[in-house]
């Protein structure tokens, strides 16, 4: 063989040899540093999972730690660090098999003793925990709470290092729901006790998730990393998480046209029908656990002890042009309090929620008459919000809509967040707007707002039937009659009006192309372990 | 001089004093707490958390442990971001804001000084009309319109420079936000600069130089540029404490994480000690900065001595 043909041959080779390594190499580099780079909403509160509030810290802590059940990428709950559970028949005791392989990121296993140290910690009021109340179902924990008990009376118990024994003040059907929230999650007790309230810091942090805190610059990004330790892994395939604060959704726009962003917290509103025209394909929108509504104070007048006021004005609203025209953004009009899709639970509506619109409004004006309101009489009411372009809007369109099918004067008040607060909770206002995003998916996270004795029981409902049967359902076993005794309590509610719901909140953001294993699901949870990036 | 520093020195005092007592009976006025969210808190909860602020205590009482910490040199706990104490924070968006505000003011007098000049020097030509309406674009274009426009135009149309964030050791990411700050105090001093360099263009020494038949570059230079300085130093004092200390608007387009976005949501979240801290930092900056503008004077004006 000529040696010249040879030499061409070994040449060849060399080079599809040094082709294929280069290949192989940038292939594999590219699979080793999958990168996700998420906006995030409002700068978070804190990282302790006992003091932090609001979706952005919640959103976090889901990477960085595990509770006993996590949860499928479609919502679903699923084993996380309890491979499995048993529940007596009295719906009261809880029994938790925990994983042995668990481990914390700095190796410690991860134990019952865990989760009892950190569900002592939260109810105990020296913590100063605005979230405590999640774990109101565990025994004693109301009473602790109060400062009645000591935080060791507890309803919990480690029998061993992974067996973990609950015990409920009386059946609550959503509990295993309850434990997806990122108050029930383990603390590491050496780590806590050594750093006080700097220990969620980065350079302390110890989780017991699928990612680990490496990184933590206030109002700039937070960074996780892998946690090698953790038992699932080997399935992770997104080995940095970016999380960038970013309050402003057009800013948060622009960096995700530039390619700095590949997964937004939200959308300017503004700029939906440009989003649905440019990037219809990235835009997702899902259904969320969510009501938008106003208030009416029914301890003052003119809606106190005046009910067909109230359903008047709620029946003169157009919710189909709030959600298409105002809002515009995928919502959904809303006839009833507690959003559809909610586990084991019908969906309610007012009776009248299938009537045509001129029969609505006509039905609406003699509502209104029998008020003892006119056209030379009309009412005068005070509108509240809390500063924003939406609410505004709405507040507008609700305005509007009233004027012209009543002919109602209403006085719009901007007010800034925290004013409004303050003045909700002292009932100095006569309506107001208000939205409530549920906890937990189940009905009763809705239904317990306007109980008569709950907290955040603005408008100041207060019907005996109603609360009764929300005292009946904490206490019924059986599933199909709770939620009976709740569709019961919802259409009761509604047909006294205490509120007026306008429309059902939907998760709306945009996500690059190449992000895989998002799903959107009713509770807007979504872990950064079940995505990849195919790029 | 030495008896004037001192005396400035200590009159920052009563003045800081002032500052603080203003801003803490004023942050404590409004309605609202640091812990009021819409949900509301159990009662034992409550309590605990306004004992563990101090807030427990009559306003007297909390006024003077403030004082006594400040003493110490420590703003206290952060009310909001619960991990991080105000001095951390501070610390943190400080030098942020200090490198984004310096190099706007650097950027700012280069440019504003050179055009300003040379309006003064073509009066009425075209080119002072042209220096002159850019600066009135300048000073009538607020920030929150030309920062996306910029943003729109070279981080996503064109993909030269990134849309935000924050990495002192890439300058792509502080180029758009320089200039954005800078833009305004390009044209406030180069107005500044055009009206005192015709005023000193005019003056008798000045006429006196040119009838000494000396060149341009050196009656510029040596005898015109120092007075013209004055009303641009008196503006630089306390421009550039308000700029490093943080522009709000430049900060939240960029995703910046300097001290202005925490004056802000300080103020909003109802953080006391964030509010607080931030507000006597501006205030010792801004006395700070005229006390050295005012030094400035005596060596720029020889009618000026202390």
């Amino acid at each position: 063989m000529n040696i010249q043909l040879v030499q061409q041959k070994f040449t060849i080779c060399i080079l599809f040899l040094i082709t294929l390594l280069w290949v192989g190499m940038t292939f594999s580099a590219a699979a080793a540093e999958q990168i996700l780079r998420k906006g995030n909403g409002p700068e978070p509160q804190s990282l302790d999972p006992h003091q932090s509030q609001g979706v952005s810290a919640s959103n976090i802590l889901r990477d960085l730690y595990e509770g006993l059940i996590s949860e499928a990428p479609n919502g679903e709950l699923i084993p996380g660090v309890a491979k499995r559970w048993q529940i007596d028949e009295s719906g009261t005791h809880y029994t938790f098999y925990l994983r042995e392989q668990a481990k914390w990121s700095n190796g410690d296993p991860v134990t019952a003793h865990d989760f009892v140290y950190s569900w002592r910690r939260i109810v105990n009021p020296q913590t100063g925990s605005a979230y405590a109340q999640t774990l109101a179902p565990i025994l004693n924990a109301n009473a602790i709470i109060q400062g009645e008990k000591d935080p060791t009376t507890l309803g919990v118990q480690a029998l061993d290092d992974f067996t973990l024994a609950v015990k409920l003040q009386g059946p609550t059907p959503y509990f295993l729901g309850l434990l997806t929230h990122s108050t029930t999650y383990p603390l590491h007790a050496v780590t806590v006790k050594k750093y006080g309230n700097k220990f969620a810091r980065a350079e302390h942090s110890v989780s017991n998730g699928a990612y680990q805190l490496t990184e933590w610059v206030v109002q700039s990004h937070i960074i996780l990393k892998r946690n090698s330790r953790y038992w699932g892994d080997a399935k992770t395939r997104i080995h940095t998480v970016y999380y960038y604060p970013i309050e402003d959704q057009s800013t948060e726009l622009k960096r995700y046209r530039a390619g700095e962003i590949d997964l937004t917290y939200g959308i300017p509103l503004n700029q939906y029908k440009w989003i649905k025209k440019h990037l219809a394909k990235e835009f997702h929108v899902a259904p969320y656990l969510g009501t938008y509504y106003y208030g009416f104070n029914l301890t003052k007048p003119p809606f106190k002890d005046n009910k067909k006021l109230r359903q008047a004005l709620t029946m003169a609203i157009d919710r189909e042009i709030i959600a298409e025209k105002v809002t515009g953004g995928g919502e959904i009009p809303a006839y009833g309090w507690v959003p559809p899709r909610v586990l084991n639970y019908q969906a309610q509506t007012f009776a009248w929620h299938k009537m045509d619109k001129t029969t609505r409004l006509a039905e609406a004006r003699k509502l209104y008459h029998q008020a003892g309101y006119s056209k030379t009489n009309p009412l005068v009411v005070e509108v509240r919000y809390n500063t924003s372009e939406n609410h505004k809007k709405i507040a507008l369109a609700i305005s509007s809509m009233w004027k012209k099918a009543l002919g109602v004067r209403v006085k719009l008040l901007n007010e800034e967040w925290k004013v409004f607060l303050a003045n909700r909770k002292q009932k100095l206002t006569q309506a107001f707007r208000s939205g409530w995003i549920a906890d937990y998916n189940d009905a009763f996270s809705f239904a317990e707002l306007l109980y008569s004795q709950h907290g955040i029981n603005d408008t100041g409902y207060n019907n005996s039937d109603y609360d009764s049967l929300l005292k009946q359902s904490a206490i019924e076993k059986d599933p199909n009659k709770r939620r009976q005794l709740l569709e019961q309590a919802e259409q009761t509610m509604l047909a006294d009006y205490p509120m007026m719901p306008v429309y059902f909140y939907v998760t709306k953001r945009l996500i690059k192309p190449y992000v895989r294993g998002y799903q959107g699901n009713i509770m807007d949870h979504h872990y950064t372990k079940n995505m990849h990036l195919a790029k | 001089m030495l008896r004037y520093i001192i005396k400035r020195l200590l009159g920052m005092i009563p003045t800081l004093l002032v500052i603080i007592t203003l801003a803490f009976f004023l942050i404590r006025l409004a309605p609202g707490g640091p812990f009021d969210t819409d949900k509301t808190l159990p009662e034992e909860i409550q309590l605990n958390l306004d004992k563990k602020y101090h807030l427990d205590e009559s306003l007297l009482q909390q006024y003077f442990r403030y004082l006594w910490q400040l003493l110490q040199g420590d703003f206290g706990p952060s009310f909001h971001y619960q991990d991080y104490s105000v001095n951390e924070l501070i610390e943190t968006g400080f030098p942020v804001s200090l490198q984004l505000g310096l190099s706007a003011m650097i950027l700012a007098l280069l440019v504003g000084l050179s055009l300003g000049t040379l309006a003064a020097l073509k009066q009425n030509t075209s080119a002072d009309h042209l220096v002159m309406s850019f600066s009135m674009t300048g000073v009538s274009i607020p920030n929150f319109v030309i920062a996306p426009l910029l943003l729109l135009l070279f981080a996503v149309h064109l993909d030269w420079l990134p849309a935000g964030g924050w990495d002192s050791s890439r300058p792509s990411t502080i180029i758009l936000p320089v200039l954005c700050l800078a833009l305004p105090q390009i044209a406030y001093i180069a107005r500044l600069t055009r009206a005192s360099m015709i005023e000193v263009l005019h003056s008798n020494y000045i006429r006196t130089a040119f009838a000494k038949g000396l060149p341009m570059r050196l009656i510029l230079m040596r005898h015109a540029l120092k007075p013209t300085l004055l009303p641009i130093v008196s503006y630089l004092g306390p421009a550039t404490a308000g700029v490093i200390t943080g522009s709000v608007v430049i900060e939240k387009i960029f995703s910046i994480p300097g001290l202005g976005r925490f004056f802000v949501l300080g103020a909003l979240n109802r953080d006391y000690t964030l509010v607080m801290g931030v507000v006597i930092f501006y205030g010792l900056l801004i006395i700070l900065f005229n006390f050295i503008v005012d030094l400035l004077y005596a060596w720029l004006d020889p009618k000026v001595r202390y």
